[in-house]
């Protein structure tokens, strides 16, 4: 390409930091879950897809997208909590396959409940007025409600880590994912703290969806594709790893977007083949521990 | 269990299976028609108004007393937009139900595995959506009837009214499938042969929904206009990422298509000024009067116009009805050959025809244009109707061209 200049390249990389925000907000609930419960919670596309839908009725209702911002992810956490509490639990100690097929099954449910109670034709959902325009970035514009995206990711993120690493519960959440059977003889109930971290991981695929919706419309099959990619993700970061997860999550974003600018056909096999590329250098993934697996 | 109670519980649930087997008897007196069509995944809206305007054909057949003295019976079925799946449903509405005769279809692909099941059985085919195979050889059988336009016929009057009206310099981007090719090749022809140029087309895989990676270097090429083959949910997703990434203020926007369900549910800030053809737009009931009959069935029936490809559907199932009358047989070669030896008719919008060489049906289209919110009267009034095509068979690939002798 003759008329790639260092203002398309910026633009490029700057829209694949969108791209990446809402995977690594998947990725870290997915990674998160793992990390701790060893389970592979296929319904997190689907949960993200709710948290659109709770995003859309909640806006309609209130008409007030800062309140469903807040209150969507919590709606999904909230499901995710009973989630965990009355079908993920009563799996603990089996192979690592029945959680997979339990969440893979209720993602099917949850796709098809959608379609039955609001529709098969998909809903949209516009940024709130004051996030609609687009600013000059002095090398291109770029919408308000992508850079929005990005600083609420960062936002979250933040205050993610800083929950994990300066707050008691945040302690035990580490421990327990490194050694679940010492933390339970040193008198913690693991129940509760596995209850609280489905919510939050879940919370965030809410989350991820909400802000998605505006961008990419809100529909009952929008997380079937980008829970494959998360995955990804969380495969190419580590499985269980939170660095990772963040890493991974913009890798493939500026992958996504790049390939898109330079060869658009491979946009989407390239993301699998980065994938193959880490996994024969590394095999637990960029920041993973090897072992977790078994 | 006594003897006694096992008698009356086993003869009330024999009365219980017989009732079904009347029901079916009676049934057995209707002509069905299979209908397979993706009601769930992108193309939900489209594949809707398809149905409905079959069954709108159905009951104003039916309420005229059939065809023959026989009810006509129209039997829906998800293909899910899935190849596999669509053969399958389709195997099983023939072999199954019995249906003598399939209408139906959408995606490109799932035609083609629709009309291999047909071809395979001998039975009648209309399809009611676009592609260019689909009435070409190897595809096209002597069964296989294409009541919908094509891309190469949409694209050669669009392309032609762009390139003249609105701009020489392109930039495509298209789902990278068989309509969305078929698109991209067409367009990309007819602008060259106007003495214009294309300055890059992007391919992306159908079903997407972030088109945002392909927007910088779209604005760095500065074309004059973007041609966006971007087909059922993709298309809203699309415009607004272009609309957000100011595309829509640098250059204009046009469409091989623009379809009623999603011009409603993208909304007229979304579309307005963005152009496209249209088969069929339900302003033309001020003009046609068999648009004004169509227009107005489908109204007292599901409260609000008609959409486009719904009028496909509803034309193909008068078809199958026109066919079985005149071939006085329910026969798919009968009712086949009675076509081509009487291929004129005129359902919802005007004369068209069918020619005997591909079983392909001409007609006119019309260029349209997404109207400005403040001009709008009423819920549905989204579109400026700008220039009528008239039907002919120059627009489409000739008989040889298509691999017919």
């Amino acid at each position: 390409m003759a008329d790639l200049t260092l203002a398309t390249l910026a633009a490029q990389v700057f829209t694949g930091l969108v791209l990446g925000m809402i995977l690594v907000l998947l990725a870290i609930g997915l990674s998160l879950i793992f990390g701790l419960m060893t389970v592979v919670n296929f319904a997190h596309g689907s949960l993200y897809m709710l948290g659109a839908y709770f995003g859309f009725f909640l806006i309609a209702y209130t008409k007030s997208f800062w309140l469903a911002l807040v209150v969507a992810p919590m709606l999904v956490g909230v499901f995710g909590l009973l989630m965990e509490r009355f079908l993920v639990r009563p799996l603990y100690g089996r192979s690592i396959d029945d959680p997979l097929l339990l969440t893979f099954g209720l993602s099917l449910v949850l796709v098809e409940a959608v379609r039955l109670v609001w529709g098969k034709i998909g809903l949209t959902l516009d940024p709130p007025p004051a996030l609609a325009g687009a600013v000059n970035l002095g090398f291109t514009y770029f919408p308000l409600y992508r850079l929005f995206v990005i600083g609420v990711t960062v936002v979250v993120l933040v205050a993610l880590l800083l929950f994990l690493e300066k707050t008691n519960v945040g302690l035990i959440i580490r421990a327990g994912s490194r050694d679940p059977v010492m933390v339970r003889a040193l008198g913690f109930d693991l129940g509760r703290v596995w209850l609280l971290v489905f919510g939050i991981g879940t919370a965030l695929a809410g989350l991820a969806g909400i802000l998605a919706g505006p961008m990419r419309g809100v529909y009952a099959e929008m997380g079937v594709t980008i829970v494959i990619e998360s995955f990804v993700v969380v495969v190419v970061g580590g499985m269980g790893s939170l660095p990772g997860a963040i890493v991974a999550g913009l890798v493939i974003g500026q992958v996504v977007s790049l390939t898109t600018l330079f060869a658009p056909k491979f946009a989407e096999i390239m993301v699998f083949i980065v994938m193959a590329l880490v996994l024969l250098v590394r095999p637990s993934g960029l920041f993973g521990e090897a072992g977790l697996m078994e | 269990m006594h003897r006694r109670s096992f008698l009356v519980t086993g003869t009330a649930a024999a009365a219980g299976l017989a009732f079904p087997a009347v029901l079916r008897a009676q049934g057995g007196d209707t002509i069905k028609i299979g209908f397979p069509g993706p009601t769930t995944g992108p193309f939900g809206a489209l594949a809707k108004d398809q149905q409905q305007g079959a069954v709108v054909a159905m009951e104003e057949i039916n309420a005229k007393g059939g065809v023959l003295g026989r009810k006509l019976e129209v039997l829906f079925r998800d293909d899910q937009l899935k190849p596999a799946v669509g053969a399958q449903r389709t195997k099983e509405l023939i072999e199954n139900e019995k249906c003598e005769f399939i209408v139906g279809g959408l995606a490109a692909h799932v035609q083609m595995a629709i009309n291999e099941q047909t071809k395979k059985a001998g039975k009648l085919f209309i399809s009611v959506s676009q592609s260019d195979e689909i009435s070409a050889k190897p595809d096209a059988g002597p069964l296989t009837f294409h009541e919908a336009l094509n891309p190469t016929i949409t694209g050669r009057a669009v392309a032609a009214w762009i390139a003249q009206n609105l701009g020489k310099k392109w930039w495509i981007v298209y789902a990278d499938y068989a309509w969305g090719k078929q698109n991209n090749a067409v367009f990309s022809e007819v602008v060259k042969k106007q003495g214009g140029t294309v300055l890059g087309s992007t391919p992306y895989p159908l079903g997407n929904a972030e088109f945002s990676a392909h927007l910088p270097k779209i604005v760095a090429a500065k074309p004059e206009v973007l041609v966006a083959v971007t087909p059922g949910a993709d298309d809203i997703a699309f415009l607004k990422q272009a609309a957000s990434f100011g595309l829509k203020k640098e250059m204009k926007i046009a469409q091989p298509l623009h379809w009623l369900p999603y011009l409603k549910e993208g909304g007229p800030d979304l579309y307005a000024d963005i152009y496209a053809g249209i088969n069929f737009s339900w302003q033309l009931e001020d003009s046609i009067p068999e648009a004004k009959n169509y227009v107005s069935l489908y109204r007292k029936k599901y409260n609000e116009p008609p959409g486009d490809y719904g009028a496909y559907a509803y034309s193909a199932i008068h078809e199958v009805a026109r066919g079985i009358a005149l071939a006085k047989a329910v026969n798919s070669d009968a009712v086949a050959a009675a076509l081509i030896a009487n291929p004129a008719y005129n359902h919802y919008k005007g004369k068209q025809w069918w020619r005997a060489c591909d079983r392909k049906s001409f007609q006119d289209l019309w260029i349209v244009k997404g109207r400005d919110r403040s001009k709008m009267k009423g819920d549905w009034d989204f579109l400026d109707i700008v220039q009528k095509v008239a039907a002919s068979e120059e627009l489409d690939r000739t008989c040889k061209e298509k691999g017919f002798a």
